[in-house]
């Protein structure tokens, strides 16, 4: 609903193509009726979320000292846009401080439906984290078009231009808007008169005017289940279910509702983890999708090449032990932007490091003399296969997937002074408006 | 009549409000924005007669309710904005609404009301501001409120602070709007009498209750004398233009397409959202790589279509001088893709 931010005109939700459930507040501006929206959407929503809840799995921790269960598979909600995302976050903001007595009672739903909301779109803020995609974006990462973001970021004009072309993307842009902002001329000509008179023609409107976007979006899904799965996926949907099924324990412990701002040790924990999180999607995009990888070898931080000469039995006596470290030589004619003593990585082989000896230019490029070191077995002679041959095409980046850790953080209550000092020594838990 | 006046024909010129000047800085380089804008042309009817029409409404709900938020803080002379203000006990002049024959009066007055000095709150105050060599009115939509000798900006909007944060967006448009009241305020009075910091009144979380946030907008104010000052040399721009050119709304499409095709346009998508004739200017640069965003423009310099960015990279089309680095790395582009696509 135009101007208010967070009071939703209408949704369309559902788990299959074929039924689409329609809600719609008609006096957007009334609270009961915003709520009772709230608690309709969660009868549909609440139990698809907690669906997920049946099959658990046992995972390693601590270098497998100790075991922890996490849930096999994890709930996934599309939106149109990233506009939805932050509805979504809006929304559960408004709901999930709601009280279930005093001047405006809501049933337990509204609040567990506001913490469910407030999880989603948090975990939407993670890169790589696929509990909470949206279309455009999803869309936008595999297909481009010729036409700017910004027109991008219609659905209808991105998906016709995915598969009709550009003529019917510029067609489309007249058409129906995916939300959750509706089109001024819409709202002035169609909406205010309907709902001046309270007609009962709004829910009809209003799907007539929700379900081409409805359509898109189960069209983009199968556009995109068309893609073949990037080898890196799983690993990256085994932390969005490690996510679910740590919020599922907190909600059955009664957790708290999420607070309206991260203290300031929390709020630097979250940041370093986003941090590393988008380091790491960015590599395992390079690593999963060659289109992706072209652009770093564009760049000169990443190289193809051919193996022209490789010692696989070279060991380097030189320390207290001798250790396995082969050599190898790549002939390269692509741009090479990296120095001597720099540890690159190759894709195929992602748990072995390789050093930069030396680089010799020739005619036709460089000549990349490098040292091998781990993903060999432990013996002094390699695994078979586990050094690259003379003759292999292979592919070497500055990249690399290595395990970041985290910095270690002060407990909440040792907060600096310069940061806030602890959380309460002023009223940050105040009930909200 | 000047040529400035003769480019729009016999309709009356478009007025000025905070909007328009403060959309005025966001495509500096934009020669036709700015001559169109100088000369007053209404741009929403110009972009309807060319077959252009843009979607530039605003929704009835949204003005609904930023009216009702303002109407709620101005009642009973504004009690609830002093109280914000902590300004219990200082007057409150609204110098009225507009219209365009007592515009003069109600500029004299406001000059007196502010000059005196008196702590108080003035809304409605209307301002002039030179822009492209002409002095426009300024739509009123502000107060000025004025404590201890300094006046202070005061907006109204209705978009939501929640939980301290806001739609950055809005709140750097809400600034630029605010500056350029700052700027008219200081050629009314002194440059030290108006202060560089302006208070946004805004709804706070999820109701209407009001609250106060002081913005501090000197970078603004540097941008917008920066951008007004390059809006002077509209006038040089204008004599330049071939006799013939017109921009009256009352000639035919052809006409006026063709008058348009004088004054260069700088066309970027974020035009989209903040001109009037940025779908006929879209259309006039469709294949070039400006149209695809700035990004790609930077990226791509020098290569001004995406026909030319191809042939460079199949190398079909000979590079100049100055494209001979952007061609190797296009070839370089397009031999990845291939070998990726393989």
């Amino acid at each position: 609903m135009a101007g208010e931010a967070h009071a939703p005109l209408a949704a369309m939700a559902g788990t299959s193509v074929r039924d689409p459930r329609l809600f719609v507040v008609r006096q957007p501006r009334n609270r009961d009726e915003r709520f009772g929206f709230a608690a309709d959407l969660a009868e549909l929503l609440l139990p698809y979320l907690t669906s997920f809840q049946g099959l658990t799995e046992a995972v390693a921790v601590d270098r497998g000292r100790d075991v922890r269960h996490r849930f096999t598979d994890a709930p996934q909600v599309w939106l149109p846009n990233t506009g939805g995302i932050d509805f979504l976050r809006l929304f559960g903001r408004s709901t999930r401080f709601r009280r279930l007595d005093g001047d405006y009672p809501v049933p337990p739903s509204v609040p567990l439906l506001g913490q469910w909301l407030t999880f989603l779109a948090s975990s939407a803020e993670v890169p790589g984290s696929a509990l909470l995609p949206n279309a455009v974006q999803a869309l936008g990462l595999h297909w481009a078009t010729g036409q700017s973001g910004a027109e991008d970021a219609h659905l209808g004009s991105l998906m016709a231009w995915i598969t009709e072309g550009a003529e019917a993307a510029r067609q489309a842009e007249t058409g129906p808007v995916a939300g959750p902002a509706t089109d001024p001329a819409f709202d002035n000509g169609v909406l205010a008169p309907l709902i001046a008179d309270a007609s009962p023609d709004l829910p009809t409107v209003l799907r007539e005017l929700l379900l081409p976007t409805w359509n898109q979006m189960w069209h983009a899904l199968e556009l995109l289940a068309g893609l073949p799965e990037g080898g890196r996926v799983g690993a990256r949907w085994d932390g969005d279910r490690d996510a679910y099924t740590a919020f599922v324990q907190h909600l059955e412990e009664g957790g708290a509702p999420q607070p309206r701002r991260d203290g300031a040790v929390a709020a630097a924990a979250r940041l370093q983890r986003l941090e590393n999180a988008a380091t790491r999607y960015a590599v395992q995009r390079a690593f999963d999708d060659p289109l992706v990888m072209a652009e770093y070898r564009l760049a000169g931080s990443a190289f193809g090449g051919v193996v022209t000469l490789a010692n696989p039995d070279r060991v380097d006596d030189t320390g207290k032990r001798p250790v396995l470290r082969p050599r190898i030589m790549v002939a390269t004619s692509e741009p090479v932007r990296v120095e001597v003593g720099a540890a690159l990585t190759s894709p195929a082989r992602p748990s072995q490091k390789a050093r930069v000896i030396s680089l010799t230019p020739t005619p036709t490029g460089t000549d990349v003399l490098l040292e091998l070191s781990g993903g060999m077995g432990r013996k002094l002679v390699a695994d078979p296969g586990s050094v690259p041959a003379v003759g292999e095409r292979l592919l070497l980046t500055t990249l690399s997937e290595a395990y970041r850790p985290g910095s270690a953080f002060p407990d909440p209550s040792d907060t600096p002074w310069t940061h806030g000092g602890p959380p309460g020594s002023h009223d940050e838990s105040a009930q909200p408006a | 009549m000047n040529r400035i006046d003769r480019l729009r024909g016999p309709a009356p010129a478009k007025r000025h409000n905070a909007r328009t000047i403060a959309a005025l800085t966001g495509n500096p380089g934009c020669d036709r924005r700015a001559v169109l804008d100088a000369a007053g042309v209404d741009k929403v009817r110009l972009s309807e007669r060319i077959g252009f029409p843009g979607d530039f409404g605003q929704s009835r709900f949204a003005l609904a309710r930023g009216n009702a938020f303002e109407a709620m803080l101005k009642a009973d002379g504004g009690a609830m904005l002093r109280t914000l203000l902590s300004a219990e006990k200082a007057g409150y002049d609204d110098l009225g609404a507009d219209a365009d024959d007592t515009l003069t009066a109600r500029h004299a007055r406001t000059r007196e009301l502010l000059a005196a000095g008196d702590a108080g709150l003035v809304d409605h105050p209307l301002l002039t501001l030179p822009v492209a060599g002409q002095t426009v009115y300024l739509e009123p939509d502000l107060i000025a409120f004025q404590r201890s000798g300094q006046v202070r900006v005061v907006e109204i909007k209705s978009f939501a602070i929640i939980d301290g944060q806001a739609d950055s967006a809005k709140v750097s448009a809400a600034a630029i709007q605010a500056a350029v009241y700052v700027l008219a305020l200081r050629r009314l009075l002194d440059d030290e009498r108006v202060s560089h910091e302006v208070t946004l009144v805004c709804p706070e979380n999820f109701s209407l209750n009001p609250v106060a946030v002081v913005i501090d907008v000197r970078k603004q104010l540097s941008t917008l004398r920066r951008q007004l000052s390059r809006l002077e040399s509209v006038s040089a721009l204008i004599d330049a233009l071939p006799p013939g050119v017109s921009f009256d709304v009352a000639l035919p499409a052809s006409t006026l397409i063709s008058s348009l095709s004088e004054v260069a346009a700088r066309y970027a998508p974020e035009c989209l959202s903040t001109c009037e004739l940025s779908m006929y200017c879209r259309s006039e640069a469709a294949g070039t790589t400006g149209s695809l965003g700035r990004s790609v423009r930077e990226a791509l310099g020098g290569v001004e279509t995406v026909e030319d960015v191809l042939a460079l990279a199949s190398g079909t089309l000979p590079p100049a001088d100055d494209q001979t680095e952007a061609a190797a790395l296009l070839q370089a582009a397009a031999r990845l893709r291939d070998e990726a696509l393989s």
